[in-house]
């Protein structure tokens, strides 16, 4: 059976559940069980945003993640707030361009730091785009989604009205993608 | 030197959860002005209904009964009828007043009831995220107007201030905006009016304040201020709409705004 | 593969509503069961349809009896509060025989509580709710694509047996997303002569639940209860998930039996031998599968999001002398998988304790 959840967190206003919708897309068209949940109410106050993704080969049960196998960080409270709950061996992937690496306290999780920001906007030329370099980092890394399905998701979302934004989102999640296997 | 503006005391030293640029934060400010110019933080209870402005109990310090939703006038004409010497006030949106409220507080107007309905009208249901009001301006979008308030499906936008006056019960009603200082001002006169009138024994009094909501307007603080001045205004005219006291009555075709 | 969508249940629902035919929403804001409102407020003009923005829940609930007096499939939504300000009409639908579709997005209580996922509304669906003999179909959804598929079965219910239908839900259905397959049934409105058309080719009708002549109410009481009987015998649904020989039976329902299948899956990975029994149908409630199940089971858990609630039922319903522990998180907690693996393994190795209740 193969299992994989991600955390993804941050500010609203980050793209954080736009996200968390592109690989829950993609792992629909893997032809994979899936679950997409948003934080909501009290957890939306002071502006925070996040949600849970789950992968499954299998129905899945629960859509919370108790010890996330990987942590998708875009702000300074919400690594604060979950980096303690990724599974060992898990892995961390955090934009730098907003939080300093030494915050990093887990040393059993491999981090991924990766200046998400300044790669978006000297890869793409839109800093707002990290999210998605993000995204093609965690792909790359965790093996979740293909980048194949990635892009075909992203065709189906970035549709009608949307799809003036697709080209440059594609962009930016082909750069994390290869910016992973580069390092 | 001699200290000219002070924070009121009731009004306590914490963050407001409101969104930059809306009026609650104005509205609680004054309410607490009031309080204290006439001293009752020790015998007022508030009754905020259900809005954003149900949080009133975490920045005024005086006595509190939080209503269920459109019901403040119902609880606080229980309130006031046990604690008549007590001043009483509710606090209400457009959509706990002018929509699921709207019975309770016609009728505790006909009553005559002797309390103070603050009535902040933003135009749209702020809590829940944005969702038409009755006093939504026609064509304003809103998240169940997607295609613009059409008064042929959603009716008219509701005047609640004229719609009040003309009740025999009513001692006092007024519409004032919070845009700009010098409005601040007129509403803080027209405040204390409301205050008097309670304090006087008259009867109910009401007070709409028009109020900006940025967040659900999809607009900048300044562009909210412009909206109001440009097109609320016009929908919802300032004024004193009645006022029992004796200088003040309203002669036969004055402007209200001309009280204010 | 069937071509599924990617969605949100809230949205699902709505979906599912207008596959059903429904084309008249009436509702008041409030959260979390906005999204409802918001979709169909946009979708339901495209249809054909009408959406009004009600100015209470009461206004909303009396608008679908109008419209449903006239045999049109018709719903609202809401949560805590407005479904409590919704009782008198439902008592009214009840009581006139009108069919209708309710859904109640959970939140917290009592009163204006909170707005998290809480399963504390289930003995007012169940019990009717209103005042008078009378019951509600209600319907819990655990999945995304049941919030689809039960909107629509709930207004062929309603519509079957002249009754209001609910289907009970929370924040997490009304938020998640999950992919949907939107294959639309064919839609088969029953023909309903009793509706008020007009008195035009036929006599006068009525719709009223007012019986004042000796022995009347009576009647009509022992009628509806005779309907309930039948959707006891026809309708009950249920998912079951056992094993042989079984050391313990877990029921839950809605939302909670998500965390219930993951923690039934790892207590099986531990070597535990567990099954559960998920009521679809709270009203009918699968009294029976549980009777049958629990005889050779000898121990049930009940696990739910309030402080007990369907645990009435469940004891109701188990094999005499079975006995029956509750693991209760009321006012917005969720029970993990973790935990309630925890409870399952403290309570298959308690041996013949005798039954008793663990908060
Ligand atoms: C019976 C009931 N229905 C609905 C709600 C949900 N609800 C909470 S606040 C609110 C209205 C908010 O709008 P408004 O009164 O205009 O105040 P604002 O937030 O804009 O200040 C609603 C409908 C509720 N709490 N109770």
């Amino acid at each position: 059976m193969h299992y994989y959840d991600v955390v993804l967190s941050g500010f609203g206003g980050q793209g954080i559940l736009l996200t968390g919708d592109v690989l829950a897309h993609a792992a629909m068209l893997e032809a994979k069980h899936v679950t997409w949940m948003p934080s909501y109410g009290v957890e939306m106050r002071g502006g925070a945003a996040s949600c849970t993704v789950v992968v499954s080969s299998e129905r899945i049960g629960s859509p919370f993640a108790e010890e996330p196998c990987c942590l998708f960080s875009m702000s300074k409270p919400s690594l604060f707030k979950y980096q303690g709950r990724v599974k060992k061996g898990g892995l961390l992937i955090v934009n730098t361009s907003f939080v300093d690496p030494s915050l990093i306290t887990r040393e059993d999780v491999k981090s991924i730091c990766i200046p998400a920001s300044e790669i978006a906007y000297q890869e793409v030329g839109e800093h707002k785009m990290a999210n998605m370099v993000m995204l093609g980092t965690l792909i790359s890394a965790s093996g979740v989604v293909s980048l194949e399905k990635t892009e075909a998701a992203m065709e189906e979302i970035f549709s009608g009205n949307k799809k003036k934004a697709l080209p440059q989102m594609l962009q930016a999640v082909r750069c994390g993608h290869a910016w992973h296997l580069r390092v | 030197m001699q200290k000219v503006f002070a924070r009121p005391a009731t009004l306590l030293e914490t963050g407001f959860h409101f969104c930059p640029g809306c009026h609650h934060g104005i509205v609680h400010r004054l309410l607490c002005e009031m309080l204290e110019r006439y001293n009752l933080q020790e015998k007022a209870v508030g009754v905020p209904g259900v809005g954003c402005g149900v949080f009133l109990y975490d920045y005024i310090a005086i006595d509190v009964c939080e209503a269920p939703h459109g019901r403040a006038t119902a609880v606080a004409t229980g309130i006031k009828r046990v604690q008549p010497d007590h001043f009483v006030f509710t606090y209400q949106g457009d959509g706990d007043l002018g929509a699921i409220g709207t019975a309770e507080v016609i009728h505790a107007a006909n009553r005559g009831e002797n309390f103070t309905v603050i009535f902040v009208n933003n135009s749209v249901y702020g809590m829940t995220g944005g969702q038409m009001a009755p006093t939504t301006l026609l064509g304003q979008y809103t998240t169940t107007s997607p295609a613009g308030r059409d008064s042929r499906n959603d009716g008219y936008p509701l005047h609640l201030a004229e719609m009040l006056a003309p009740l025999e019960g009513v001692a006092f009603a007024a519409r004032v905006s919070l845009h700009t200082p010098a409005h601040v001002k007129k509403a803080r006169r027209a405040l204390q009016r409301a205050f008097e009138t309670q304090l006087e024994k008259r009867g109910f009094s009401f007070m709409e304040f028009v109020s900006a909501c940025p967040t659900n307007w999809h607009l900048t603080t300044l562009q909210s201020v412009e909206h109001i001045e440009q097109k609320m205004l016009s929908v919802f005219p300032l004024g004193i709409y009645k006022n029992t006291a004796a200088a003040t009555v309203r002669k036969e075709g004055e402007p209200a705004d001309a009280l204010l | 593969m069937e071509k599924r969508k990617l969605m949100r249940g809230s949205i699902a629902l709505a979906e599912g509503a207008i596959t059903a035919g429904c084309r008249y929403y009436f509702g008041y804001p409030i959260t979390p069961q906005n999204e409802i409102s918001e979709h169909l407020s946009a979708r339901l003009p495209e249809v054909g349809g009408v959406f009004i923005q009600a100015e209470s829940e009461i206004a909303s609930i009396n608008m679908v009896l109008g419209a449903a007096s006239c045999g049109a499939r018709a719903m609202t939504s809401s949560s805590g509060p407005g479904i409590s300000l919704m009782q008198e009409g439902l008592s009214y639908l009840a009581g006139s025989e009108l069919p209708a579709l309710v859904v109640n997005i959970t939140r917290i209580g009592p009163g204006l509580g909170g707005i998290s996922a809480c399963q504390g509304d289930y003995w007012q669906a169940t019990r009717g709710g209103g005042h008078g003999d009378y019951r509600l179909i209600v319907l819990a959804p655990n999945s995304v694509q049941e919030m689809h598929d039960l909107a629509i079965k709930a207004l062929h219910l309603a519509d079957q047996y002249r009754n209001p239908a609910m289907i009970l839900a929370d924040a997490i259905l009304g938020q998640m997303m999950e992919p949907v397959n939107l294959d639309p049934p064919p839609v088969e409105i029953p023909a309903k002569p009793w509706a008020l058309t007009g008195a035009r080719g036929r006599k006068p009708q009525l719709v009223k639940s007012l019986y004042l002549a000796d022995g009347e109410m009576e009647k009509h009481n022992w009628h509806m209860y005779e309907k309930y009987q039948r959707l006891q015998e026809a309708e009950v649904m249920v998912e079951m998930d056992l094993e042989e020989h079984m050391d313990l039976l877990l029921v839950s329902f809605g939302s909670c039996s998500r965390m219930v299948n993951s923690a039934v899956a790892l207590a099986r990975s531990r070597g535990y031998r567990v099954g559960h029994i998920r009521p679809v149908t709270l009203f009918p409630f699968p009294g029976d599968a549980i009777r049958e199940v629990s005889r050779c089971v000898g121990k049930v858990l009940t696990v739910e999001m309030n402080t007990g609630q369907m645990w009435d039922d469940v004891r109701l319903s188990v094999y005499p002398g079975c006995q029956c522990r509750l693991l209760a998180r009321p006012g917005g907690a969720i029970p993990s998988p973790k935990q309630i693996l925890e409870e399952i393994e403290k309570y298959i190795k308690a041996g013949d304790l005798l039954a008793k209740s663990v908060r």
